[in-house]
């Protein structure tokens, strides 16, 4: 199992000794234009969970390919760009001039932006036709049934999956004002996992796509339980932002989780959490 | 700037009421107390998120904090009792240039927390002038004997001379106005923070014309870089 970081959780050029933590650093999303991203406020935290409301703040394809991915190279570690964009072409274009790099990871979910026309499955198609890279579909839990979308992106061509994105949510100041100047925001953290968890689930028993698995990991055995459920490596995300120290932690952590569950490593465990979907016989 | 990649745990040595706020004392281990108006993040029992603290004091041994109960995690930190332990990260970000000539410090509310450790890393007792809301509030002067201060209706602005390099720190309508006075000031500004290391992107500040995380540019910054909130907003 291979700890990455989620998708703009953390700057690798502001904080390196963070991401040599990680077995892959994975970039905030990139659009085709450069983005400012919402005013501030933009965070909030909330019970078990943190909302955020960055608005894909990004130098856009063009500084990012001359400026940042060199210096993110000057790391020495694998590369995954997260691209972005609001419509299939915006996301096949940079997936075109994308090269030496480990995985493009493609953000069809992000909750603070208004959603591509494009359906994630076009858009993977797309990108397919644009370059040979790993392609994984960043989703969201937001829809009805997320192992359709998987099973579509997956005859798309995805290679992989990342599950969970945020979702979208609203906190609430004293006068009764949303917290956050977007309005809304996406919801991260602890309360995600168990969504999370299914979603993992439930994608991993319809596609059996190798999947990046996230949402509320803060310990070793968060990862673990991951795992279970089909994923074969994590991301963490709101755990960094307290815990700068977290992947070498829950690196640790992961041993002891595996040693009390019985099992002699995660890819041992994998898939060992039944379908959720599956009826249980009550005993009589 | 930052001090080490992961925070270490630190235990609670005291904590003591000052006015409204609580001073909050932990055992130093091997943190750097850095360059006054550097933060740092201290973990709030219970909560998801750490919270970012101006270092106030560094008695030996120690780091000091002003903590200000304003809700869940800033209240869990005031209830914290000597032997209880936190995590700490920092110092983290930007704090005071202290090759100023003629330095006046000028504190508003919480605002007067990095003034203590300011002062005592000038040296040569800088005049001090304070600005609280009410006698409640300034009970904080207590942490600058010698200081100034006045309650509001009176603004602590008011009590800033020509002639000085001023030092602020104070809520945003106190920096502004500091900044229309004197725009060569120091100041000290604040953002909610969920990192304190640039990984979250949450406090961007509009610095230099364009939105930027406070935790790597500041949170001191020289007043001509941010603009007055009534220009930022036409």
């Amino acid at each position: 199992m291979r700890i990455l970081n989620a998708s703009g959780c953390l700057d690798a050029l502001a904080a390196p000794e963070v991401a040599r933590q990680l077995d892959a650093f994975v970039t905030k999303t990139v659009t085709p234009l450069p983005r400012e991203g919402s005013a501030p406020p933009r965070i909030a935290e909330t019970a078990h969970g943190m909302l955020n409301a960055i608005g894909l703040a990004n130098p856009g394809r063009e500084r990012f390919l001359a400026d940042y991915l060199p210096r993110l190279r000057e790391l020495r570690l694998p590369l995954w760009v997260s691209v972005g964009g609001f419509c299939a072409a915006d996301y096949a274009e940079t997936c075109s001039q994308l090269a030496g790099i480990e995985a493009i990871e493609l953000n069809l979910s992000c909750p603070n932006v208004d959603e591509a026309a494009d359906s994630a499955a076009e858009i993977v198609a797309a990108c397919r036709a644009a370059t040979d890279l790993q392609l994984y579909a960043k989703l969201s839990a937001a829809h009805p049934d997320v192992a359709e979308v998987a099973r579509a992106v997956a005859a798309a061509g995805a290679d992989g999956l990342s599950l969970i994105n945020t979702l979208r949510g609203v906190a609430l100041d004293k006068q009764l004002r949303p917290v956050l100047a977007r309005g809304s925001g996406g919801l991260s953290g602890p309360a995600l996992k168990p969504i999370a968890l299914h979603a993992v689930a439930v994608c991993h028993e319809a596609t059996g796509l190798p999947i990046v698995g996230m949402g509320g990991i803060q310990a070793g055995r968060d990862a673990l339980e991951f795992a279970a459920c089909g994923a074969r490596d994590v991301a963490l995300g709101t755990i960094l932002f307290a815990d700068a120290g977290a992947p070498t932690r829950v690196r640790a952590e992961l041993v002891a989780a595996c040693a009390d569950a019985g099992v002699a490593n995660p890819e041992d465990g994998k898939g060992l959490a039944k379908s959720p979907e599956t009826e249980r016989k009550v005993p009589a | 700037m930052q001090s080490s990649a992961s925070p270490s745990r630190h235990r609670v040595t005291g904590s003591e009421r000052v006015g409204p706020y609580t001073l909050l004392r932990l055992e130093r281990g091997d943190l750097d107390p850095g360059v006054p108006g550097q933060f740092f993040m201290l973990e709030a029992p219970g909560r998801l998120l750490p919270r970012p603290f101006s270092l106030c004091l560094a008695p030996p041994g120690e780091l000091a904090f002003l903590v200000d109960p304003i809700g869940p995690g800033t209240e869990a930190l005031c209830r914290l009792r000597a032997g209880d332990e936190i995590a700490v990260l920092g110092p983290l970000g930007h704090g005071y240039r202290l090759d100023v000539e003629r330095p006046l410090l000028v504190g508003g509310g919480i605002g007067i927390a990095p003034l203590p450790y300011l002062a005592e890393q000038l040296g040569g007792s800088p005049p001090i002038v304070l600005g609280f809301r009410n006698a409640d509030y300034a009970e904080a002067a207590a942490l600058l004997p010698e200081a100034e201060v006045v309650v509001d209706p009176v603004l602590v602005t008011e009590l800033i001379e020509h002639g000085f390099d001023v030092l602020a720190c104070g809520p945003e309508p106190m920096l502004h106005a500091v900044a229309a006075l004197c725009p060569t000031a120091q100041l000290a500004w604040e953002a909610p923070m969920a990192c304190g290391y640039g990984a979250c992107y949450g406090c961007v500040v509009e610095i230099d014309g364009a939105l930027k995380r406070l935790c790597l540019e500041g949170p001191v910054l020289d007043a001509a870089r941010v603009r007055a909130h009534a220009e930022a907003v036409a």
